[in-house]
């Protein structure tokens, strides 16, 4: 598990999010600090830091950011206590786990504690990129709290009650799984989902799938949506994953 | 007392220190204070009952007596005073004016001034025709008659302390026996049992000392030291096992990863001393992080397998449905299946079948084995997929209808996965079916190889157990 694809940076334009993140990574190795500063920095976000668990506590109750990267292993205060202790605190922040242990276990342990994603290292920069981006989104509006019925992107439109999809009118027939992919990928229109956030979430399952058997599934999805089309929907983003996105517009699509 | 300085104690101390020893002295002590009681006891009753016997026949000699001092008076009283002093065995008789003269009867002398004060007394008296001093010892009744006479009734009482005497003997005889037998008991069973915890001493401080094969051993009784003995022993087995499979690891990670460090650290090089153009230098380092993730991938296939033979695995065990993670690994690979030209059969009977254990677990494991089989299983054709039950079990079973694997070659491959080090020549293969192993054991279950005629069968059979828990 915890692969996702080839690190590197996203490249110039791949970066969708609404609008720049406030961060605060707490984490004590100061190389990966600095490393992360300067990613989310580049990814046009607001990253600030601190360096142990009680900083980093005070840090989070004062200031107000749009997700916490919380390293589990902290000098002072553990990751897992800082969490609950904010969570006790009232402190609704998304927080994204990073951990060395990286096991089943360990992250329903850390999803327990009061965290809503987890990471194990080693991982790659994008696939930390996108889970904050999708934690900051699901702060940022009020859908956070009620998901819409309808999604739409482009001349694409998907009906959760109906369980229609249709692009310019015709009506694209979809498994239910394919519905359920497509669904995620246009709640977080946009945005970069990682083929693990989309075995994750369509699929329920945490491992590393070793072959790259969410790319059939997408590739299928896409010949459903976008074969048919002259501008693409769903668009690969190279060593990361997928994005749902307009083209011509270059934005976001919109949810209703 | 640590067990590394215990030696020059000597064995009489250490007898005295051991557990068997103190608790056999604490119950010799209570026996014995139960044995002195109950025996004093029944000495305590058997006096007071002889000295109620001997009452009870002063007062039938008082009543005969004053049966005779009605019907005649003091002369008549004093004749069959007289009468029944002369015969055998007979009470002690005194009769006697105000003074406390003796009038008739067979007590010589009494203490001054005991005559005067009439009802029951224990006191000593001489007898007549004995010595003058007082030896003799008796209970007697005192009668004051009209005229200032009196009447004295008496037992001897040597009888009685006699039997006293006699009880009080066996009393402190028995009382040492009980003791003198406690102690030998207690010593023997003490040095018993201080023999074999001397040598379970001694066998650990060897294991201690780094023989990690040692074992203690079991005398075949069932008793606690054995038991203790058989749970130690199977202690150490499973922290060998550990131990052992530790090694493995760690073995397997110098071996696997060097490989694959090697070529990242060759494709770096080679890309500083080639790569002209930003492009070239992109492709690359594209290239090295590529490299450096099959590395992760291998290294957390490794702790992870590391990690199920541990000992907490099972911490997270959840009842769940078996034929709903094989639906849905099957609709995972479906896709990737037909893209290869395979068919993807999937067959669940009996469904739910119900499973404690980890779901995730159960799912990478098949999703490991449907992987190979659309790797390996042959270019076209087809996969199945099943799982049913099987009696008290579950069995699942991947079976493509590829090259499969010869049956005399079958038993070394699943010695492989046994043996971590040679499956670590086929990277994905080998280390995929580790996994796939590692989590079978973790659930109590078999793995096992079989031909599917043409093609290789992958049966995982799993204990059901109890749903409710456990």
């Amino acid at each position: 598990m915890g692969v996702a694809g080839q690190g590197g940076f996203p490249r110039t334009g791949e970066t969708l999010s609404l609008r720049p993140m406030r961060l605060l990574i707490i984490e004590d190795d100061r190389e990966a600090v600095a490393y992360l500063v300067k990613a989310f920095r580049e990814a046009g976000h607001v990253p600030d830091q601190a360096s142990d668990g009680l900083d980093g506590y005070a840090l989070a109750q004062e200031g107000d950011y749009d997700v916490l990267i919380v390293d589990r292993m902290l000098p002072k205060l553990d990751g897992l206590s800082l969490i609950r202790s904010l969570r006790e605190q009232g402190v609704t922040t998304p927080v994204l786990i990073l951990s060395a242990l990286g096991q089943v276990d360990d992250r329903v342990k850390g999803l327990r504690a009061g965290g809503d994603d987890y990471l194990p290292k080693p991982y790659a920069f994008s696939e930390l990129l996108a889970r904050a981006e999708v934690l900051a989104r699901r702060r940022a509006g009020p859908g956070a709290v009620v998901e819409a019925t309808a999604y739409r992107v482009g001349d694409l439109e998907l009906d959760r009650l109906s369980h229609r999809v249709t692009r310019a009118g015709h009506e694209i027939v979809l498994q239910p799984r394919e519905f359920r992919l497509l669904e995620y990928l246009m709640r977080h229109a946009g945005q970069v989902v990682t083929r693990t956030m989309l075995l994750e979430h369509v699929w329920d399952y945490h491992f590393d799938p070793q072959t790259n058997v969410i790319d059939v599934h997408v590739s299928r999805l896409r010949a459903k949506v976008d074969k048919d089309f002259e501008h693409p929907i769903i668009h690969t983003v190279r060593g990361t994953g997928y994005v749902l996105r307009v083209d011509e517009a270059r934005g976001p699509g919109t949810a209703s | 007392m640590t067990p590394l300085d215990d030696a020059p104690a000597g064995r009489l101390g250490n007898l005295f220190r051991t557990t068997a020893f103190k608790l056999s002295f604490a119950y010799l002590v209570v026996f014995a204070t139960f044995a002195l009681l109950a025996l004093g006891y029944v000495a305590w009753n058997a006096s007071r009952a002889l000295d109620d016997q001997m009452v009870s026949t002063i007062e039938a000699e008082i009543n005969g007596l004053s049966e005779q001092y009605k019907l005649g008076g003091l002369r008549r009283l004093i004749s069959a005073v007289e009468r029944r002093a002369g015969e055998p065995g007979a009470s002690l008789y005194l009769v006697t004016n105000a003074a406390g003269e003796r009038i008739v009867g067979n007590i010589d002398a009494l203490p001054t001034g005991l005559i005067v004060d009439p009802g029951q007394t224990e006191a000593n008296y001489a007898r007549i025709g004995g010595t003058q001093t007082l030896e003799h010892r008796a209970i007697m009744q005192i009668f004051v008659l009209p005229g200032g006479f009196r009447l004295l009734v008496g037992r001897d009482v040597a009888e009685r302390d006699r039997l006293r005497a006699v009880i009080v003997r066996t009393f402190g005889s028995s009382v040492g026996l009980v003791v003198l037998l406690g102690v030998f008991g207690a010593w023997f069973i003490a040095s018993r049992v201080l023999k074999r915890v001397d040598a379970m001493t001694e066998t650990t401080r060897r294991i201690m000392a780094g023989d990690l094969d040692g074992r203690l051993a079991v005398a075949g009784t069932g008793d606690e030291l054995d038991r203790l003995a058989r749970n130690l022993n199977a202690m150490l087995e499973r922290i060998g096992e550990l131990m052992r499979g530790l090694r493995d690891v760690s073995d397997n990670i110098a071996h696997d990863l060097k490989t694959p460090l090697t070529r990242l650290r060759n494709r770096a090089e080679e890309a500083l001393r080639t790569a002209e153009t930003p492009d070239a230098l992109r492709t690359a380092m594209e290239g090295v992080i590529e490299e450096s993730d099959g590395l992760i991938r291998i290294f957390n296939a490794l702790l992870m397998i590391a990690r199920l033979e541990g000992v907490n695995a099972r911490e997270d065990f959840q009842t769940f449905d078996v034929a709903a993670v094989v639906q849905a690994v099957a609709e995972l690979y479906e896709p990737l299946a037909s893209e290869q030209g395979l068919t993807l059969h999937v067959e669940t009977e009996g469904a739910p079948l119900i499973l404690r254990g980890s779901r995730e677990l159960i799912g990478q494991a098949l999703a490991n084995l449907v992987d190979n089989a659309v790797k390996y299983g042959g270019p076209s054709g087809e996969i199945r997929l099943s799982a049913a039950r099987a009696g008290e079990a579950l069995r699942l079973c991947v079976a493509d209808s590829g090259p499969g694997i010869p049956s005399e070659a079958r038993g070394r491959v699943l010695d492989r996965f046994v043996r971590l080090e040679e499956a670590r020549s086929r990277p994905g293969f080998g280390l995929g079916l580790s996994l796939v192993n590692a989590v079978v054991r973790l659930h109590q279950g078999t793995l096992a190889l079989e031909d599917h005629a043409p093609g290789l069968a992958v049966v995982i059979t799993l204990p059901a157990g109890d749903p409710t828990g456990g």
